[in-house]
């Protein structure tokens, strides 16, 4: 079986792979910030209690939670241009991603919220916060924190489901080993290649999780 | 130009049909032999079987790990190189089957973990056989909790299946995709797309939703 497997090419290849990590580690980190404003946005509007800035949350969560990441991906590849806007691949996929991931976060974070005591709130407001205070001080700093395990878990979601970018032609980890496939004829090396890489970005980031909810566990009562 | 587009649309829409029938074949097989995998696995790693469950965790850690377009190009691409040839079909369904079965597999973990331990003593103490055990004691109670987010992990599923298009299997994403270089409107053609996925999928969220917030009130009570 791995005989005929080629370690010489891996290692000619490996700059290519490294530069296909920092692209995918990237991506990934410029998506996660935009998911996370859109998720925060997303949840706030969900949780105002006013019907005309929740109704547009619920039906933007629910139509990204109901249709494939690559529809969403395709939609805005083919879509952008016939609407007259030229934008690079690179940031066509960044948008889908963290348009897509967004939806998820909104609904993590909306589970960190209903979590936080309603005796927190009120006693917030007879404190004389704000509405924006409260968020601000009060529910989301809890809220976040309770999330963070699921929202890592989110991450790694979005960590792979950036792989989807080399099918429009972005150059990350992926796409590294579709060249290596498709230069060298070798998909066993690049495509096992490419998972380790994704293997060492989840590892990492699982450890972190589990990491986090050690902490959770140990601080007296959120 | 728009209307010549959508009458042309309206056209092909007995294609996107057939390609939503691929998308349901390829989605039904796959998530019936991952739900019995799953729930082979799961249920056999929570017995006392130090090297299987070892092997299991591995497995599951692997799969999620790495994103699915990989896993996907791997069966693809190498599994004939090893001697073993798979249509573009079988390998689709070989794929989701692999990566479904472990999130699959997870999820029974987990509900099986909550089960008291008692449980499975008191059955033992009224004479019960391990099959008996969990045929009659233990998996009954487990399916309950284990409900919500199985059916989430089929939306998911059912989403994932828009990748296999990239092995060139004619499932509505690829449709999608052929389309567009005929009817030059990425938003139409994806927005079809798009809606077809969403009449599949809603149902499944809005049943997981109803489920979730069903089981809360449910632990709320006690």
């Amino acid at each position: 079986m791995l005989e005929t497997f080629n370690f010489r090419v891996i290692f000619v290849m490996l700059p290519q792979f490294c530069h296909g990590l920092a692209g995918t580690v990237w991506i990934s980190l410029v998506a996660l910030a935009g998911a996370m404003s859109i998720g925060v946005v997303a949840c706030v509007m969900r949780l105002s209690g006013r019907r005309w800035l929740s109704v547009p949350a619920v039906v933007y969560i629910e139509l990204i939670r109901s249709t494939p990441l690559l529809a969403q991906l395709y939609f805005f590849y083919f879509g952008l241009p016939s609407m007259g806007l030229r934008v690079a691949e690179t940031w066509t996929g960044i948008i889908a991603l963290a348009l897509n991931s967004g939806a998820y976060m909104a609904e993590i974070i909306r589970a960190g919220v209903m979590s936080v005591p309603a005796g927190q709130v009120e006693a917030a407001t007879a404190s004389g916060l704000g509405f924006f205070q409260r968020l601000r001080f009060i529910v989301l700093p809890q809220a976040i924190g309770v999330s963070i395990p699921a929202l890592l878990g989110q991450m790694i979601v979005l960590v792979k489901d950036s792989a989807l970018l080399a099918l429009i032609s972005v150059f990350e980890l992926t796409r590294a080993g579709q060249l290596m496939a498709s230069e060298r004829f070798m998909p066993a090396e690049g495509f096992l290649t490419t998972a380790v890489f994704y293997l060492l970005i989840y590892f990492v980031l699982k450890y972190a999780s589990t990491q986090w909810q050690k902490r959770l566990i140990f601080q007296p009562a959120v | 130009m728009l209307g010549v587009y959508l009458t042309n649309l309206w056209a092909s829409l007995p294609f996107f049909f057939k390609g939503l029938w691929m998308t349901v074949q390829v989605a039904g097989i796959s998530l019936l032999l991952s739900t019995a995998g799953g729930f082979v696995l799961g249920i056999l790693s929570a017995q006392r079987l130090r090297g299987f469950k070892w092997l299991v965790a591995v497995y599951v850690d692997v799969i999620r790990g790495t994103p699915f377009l990989v896993q996907i190009f791997i069966v693809f691409f190498i599994l004939p190189e090893w001697g073993i040839r798979l249509e573009a079909f079988a390998s689709a369904v070989l794929s989701l089957t692999i990566y479904g079965t472990a999130y699959i597999c997870e999820i029974v973990q987990g509900a099986l973990k909550a089960i008291p331990r008692g449980q499975t003593e008191a059955a033992a103490a009224c004479g019960m056989c391990w099959h008996q055990q969990m045929r009659h004691v233990v998996v009954p109670q487990a399916l309950r909790p284990m409900l919500p987010p199985l059916v989430g992990q089929y939306v998911l599923l059912i989403k994932d299946t828009a990748v296999v298009s990239v092995i060139g299997l004619t499932d509505v994403t690829r449709v999608g995709w052929l389309t567009v270089q005929r009817i030059p409107n990425g938003v139409i053609v994806f927005a079809l797309v798009g809606l077809l996925y969403f009449i599949i999928c809603y149902p499944l969220v809005f049943l997981s939703n109803r489920l979730e917030a069903r089981f809360k009130v449910d632990r709320n009570l006690l």
